[in-house]
C-alpha cells in the first residue's frame, strides 16, 4: 500500500537536514529567523512547495522573543501543506522577504507589515494596504487597545 | 345636506388637517436607497421579494441615486474606512428624508468592537428607525417600516406648512 504523501515528504525533508512535525494533516517546522530565506529556497526549489499560501504573525507580548511570523506553504504535486515558524523580538521585528522566490508574498507581507509592525527585509514596497490614509500604530498588536478608534468623519454624538 | 342627483352616501367633502393629509401621502411613497455594504443583503433581498414583499408598504422600488430617494436603508457593518462615503450620500439626499439603521452592525457596531468597525451609523449621521438582529428577522424590517409610517404619519411636515 502507498505510503501517505505527508511522511513520505517528512523523510525527504528529514534527508536533507529539516527536522518536521506532523500536526493536524500539516508538516511543521520551526527555525531561527536568518535561516529562513535559504530554507524555503530549498523547500521551493527541492521539495516541490510551490504555492505560498500565507504570512502572518503571532504576538505574544510577555515572551522573549515577542513575535512569531508564521507562513505556510503547499505543495501542489503531493497535496501536502506545511507551516514554518520563525520568531523575532519585539525590539526589531525585522525577517528577511520572500519576495525574490514567491511574487505573490509582496502584498500579503504588506499587509502583516501594516497590521503587526513585521518589517520584511526586502519587500520593495512596504505602504499599508488595508487600512486608510493617516490610520497610526498596528492594530493586530496586543498592546494596541482594543476599544481604540481613529474616525476619519467627526462624531455627532 | 342636499343629496339629490347623487348616489346615496357620495363623499361630498373631506376634513383633515395638512400634516396628516401631507404625512398619509408619504408614508406610502417611500423610495429607499440601499446603502448595503455586508451579510444583512441577503435578509434584505429576502424582505424586498415575494414572500415578504415590502411594495405592501410603499417602500419598494429602490432607488440607486440618493438624489430621488427619501429613505436611506443601512444595511450591514460600516467601517471607519467608509463613514466619509455615508457622510457624503446623506447630504446628497433631498429633504424630507429618513435613516434605516438595518441589523445590529448599522445600529451599534454589534459584535464589531475594533479598530476597523464604526459603532452605530448614528456617530455619523442622524437614525430615525433601528431595526436590531443578526440578521433582523423580516417580520422586524416590516415592524420597523410600519414604525417609520407611523413616525412620518405622526411628525409636522413644515415645507409644505411654509408654502401654503
Amino acid at each position: 500500500m502507498d505510503r501517505p504523501p505527508l511522511t513520505v515528504l517528512r523523510e525527504r525533508l528529514a534527508a536533507d537536514g529539516l527536522e518536521a512535525t506532523e500536526s493536524l494533516g500539516l508538516l511543521v517546522m520551526e527555525l531561527p529567523a536568518p535561516e529562513l530565506l535559504a530554507t524555503v529556497e530549498g523547500l521551493k526549489s527541492r521539495h516541490g512547495f510551490d504555492l505560498f499560501l500565507d504570512v502572518t504573525a503571532v504576538d505574544w507580548p510577555e515572551r522573549q522573543p515577542r513575535f512569531d511570523v508564521v507562513y505556510h506553504f503547499y505543495a501542489s504535486r503531493e497535496h501536502v501543506r506545511l507551516r514554518l515558524k520563525t520568531t523575532v523580538p519585539g525590539d526589531d521585528p525585522t525577517v528577511d522577504s520572500l519576495t525574490p522566490l514567491y511574487g505573490s508574498a509582496h502584498f500579503m507581507e504588506r499587509e502583516c507589515h501594516e497590521l503587526l509592525g513585521i518589517a520584511f527585509r526586502g519587500n520593495p514596497d512596504l505602504r499599508p494596504i488595508l487600512l486608510y490614509e493617516g490610520f497610526t500604530g498596528h492594530p493586530l498588536r496586543k498592546d494596541y487597545a482594543k476599544n481604540h478608534t481613529q474616525p476619519l468623519v467627526r462624531y455627532r454624538r | 345636506m342636499d343629496t339629490a342627483g347623487k348616489p346615496a352616501g357620495a363623499l361630498e367633502y373631506l376634513t383633515t388637517r395638512k400634516d396628516e393629509l401631507v404625512g398619509w401621502a408619504r408614508k406610502f411613497s417611500l423610495f429607499p436607497y440601499p446603502f448595503v455594504t455586508a451579510c444583512c443583503a441577503m435578509e434584505f433581498m429576502s424582505v424586498s421579494s415575494t414572500l415578504y414583499d415590502t411594495d405592501r408598504f410603499g417602500a419598494a422600488l429602490p432607488r440607486f441615486t440618493p438624489r430621488q430617494s427619501d429613505l436611506l436603508m443601512v444595511v450591514g457593518t460600516v467601517t471607519h474606512k467608509q463613514a466619509p462615503i455615508l457622510k457624503k450620500v446623506y447630504e446628497q439626499m433631498c429633504e424630507p428624508k429618513w435613516v434605516i439603521a438595518f441589523g445590529v452592525c448599522a445600529t451599534s457596531g454589534g459584535f464589531y468592537q475594533n479598530y476597523a468597525a464604526l459603532d452605530g451609523i448614528d456617530r455619523v449621521i442622524p437614525v430615525d428607525i433601528y431595526i436590531p438582529g443578526c440578521p433582523p428577522r423580516p417580520e422586524t424590517v416590516i415592524d420597523g417600516i410600519m414604525a417609520l409610517q407611523d413616525k412620518i404619519a405622526r411628525s409636522p411636515h413644515p415645507i409644505v406648512n411654509d408654502r401654503f
